[in-house]
């Protein structure tokens, strides 16, 4: 490689250093607004040492605990409890769920702390994991039997 | 050692190359895409938990991960360009970039339809959708700029500047569900550990990845023929082809 090649090769490689390590410390920067949802120990331990306060519009992320879910015969409106790795905050919902949604599957919910262990929320979202099988493996591996949502019950 | 790349700098060399490489290019797009989607969309076992939904992934993946690689050989050509001073590079760059666009468009619209059943939403903020959105707007810049310019040699250096500057978001996307908590799921197959899908749901997958790359390199080359054709086209080898044609 020539020498104005080479001279060339550097400002290109120190461009792409220099915007490279400029977005990264944005990115660090900005690290816990990227962040889409709370985990429900974020919420009751707080987050780089911030607790949420109560009243507070935030999305929360989970697994829904397995025989939680509440309905309401009479409406739309819904609990249920989610878990990440110790602490559980309850969510109440009044809506349509989506397909996803069922016991033991990860979800995330918009919506108001209205106690420091409650929310409600205005929005569910269902969070697939990344696991892609066939239902009959599901059943030998998981012990998951296939539930059509409609078939769901809640 | 790369000495024997330099012929290629010269248009009429790239010319013939691209017209030796396209046939392969084309015969494995149309072979594997045929193959793969049909085995994916008829023949692969439904997903325990998503059902029938779940083939979306035979177009989504491929396109999202495409839309990626496109960029980078995209951002190769554009720093071969300004390292070596080729034109060919400037060509080969913008000859790739629309081609990128429409992956990346076509990942966000499927990922889209495919969020409204299973998440609930078509969109959300999250890292991972931002992120891709952004390297939508990158490709659309890269265009755009291009273009902006009535001097082809000047749009190539502007808009090679912001396709190098623009791959800093490529590591971001895909470790954009690994840094941060968002609605997107994690990888499946892109990581160093055993895929998380079943083996019979998987090969159609890398059929159609296959046919996608290939895809996306037979257009790019058609491209790249063409881009050629137009600026070299007072050239006498350029003549000579189009007496050729028109015999």
């Amino acid at each position: 490689m020539n020498p104005r090649r080479q001279q060339r090769l550097a400002v290109v490689v120190g461009i792409l250093a220099l915007v490279g390590a400029a977005i990264g410390l944005m990115l660090y920067a900005l690290n816990e607004n990227i962040d889409l949802f709370y985990t429900p120990s974020e919420i009751i331990e707080g987050k780089d040492g911030q607790i949420p306060t109560v009243g507070q519009r935030l999305r929360i992320g989970g697994m829904v605990v397995p025989g939680t879910v509440k309905r309401d015969p009479e409406s739309l409106a819904v609990s249920f409890d989610l878990v990440d790795v110790g602490e559980v905050v309850t969510v109440s919902y009044s809506g349509i769920l989506p397909d996803l949604f069922r016991e033991g599957q990860g979800i995330v919910a918009t919506g108001v702390l209205t106690e420091s262990r409650k929310i409600e929320a205005h929005e569910v979202l269902a969070k697939h994991d990344e696991e892609y099988m066939p239902p009959e493996l599901a059943e030998k591996l998981k012990g998951i039997k296939h539930v059509k949502p409609s078939e769901a019950g809640y | 050692m790369w000495k024997w790349l330099h012929p290629y700098a010269k248009t009429e060399r790239a010319y013939v190359l691209c017209n030796t490489l396209l046939p392969w290019f084309v015969v494995t797009a149309v072979l594997s895409l045929s193959i793969g989607t049909l085995w994916g969309l008829v023949f692969a076992p439904a997903d325990y938990q998503q059902g029938d939904s779940f083939r979306i992934i035979y177009i989504h993946v491929p396109s999202a991960l495409l839309s990626m690689s496109t960029y980078v050989a995209m951002a190769v050509a554009a720093a071969v360009g300004m390292i070596w001073q080729w034109r060919t590079a400037y060509m080969a760059m913008i000859a790739i970039a629309p081609v990128g666009a429409v992956m990346t468009f076509i990942a966000l619209v499927t990922g889209a339809a495919w969020g409204k059943p299973m998440w609930g939403t078509w969109w959300v903020w999250d890292a991972r959708l931002t992120s891709e959105l952004i390297l939508l707007f990158l490709y659309l810049g890269v265009m755009a700029l291009y273009s902006a310019f009535d001097d082809k040699r000047q749009g190539g250096k502007a808009a090679g500047v912001m396709a190098i500057v623009g791959v800093v978001n490529i590591p971001i996307i895909h470790y954009s569900v690994e840094w941060w908590n968002t609605l997107h799921q994690g990888a499946t197959i892109t990581k160093f550990d055993k895929p998380s899908i079943a083996p019979e749901m998987l090969w159609p997958l890398l059929i159609n990845l296959l046919g996608f790359a290939a895809f996306v390199g037979a257009v790019s080359l058609v491209r790249m023929r063409n881009e050629i054709i137009r600026r070299e086209i007072h050239r006498p080898w350029v003549v000579l082809i189009a007496k050729q044609a028109s015999k």
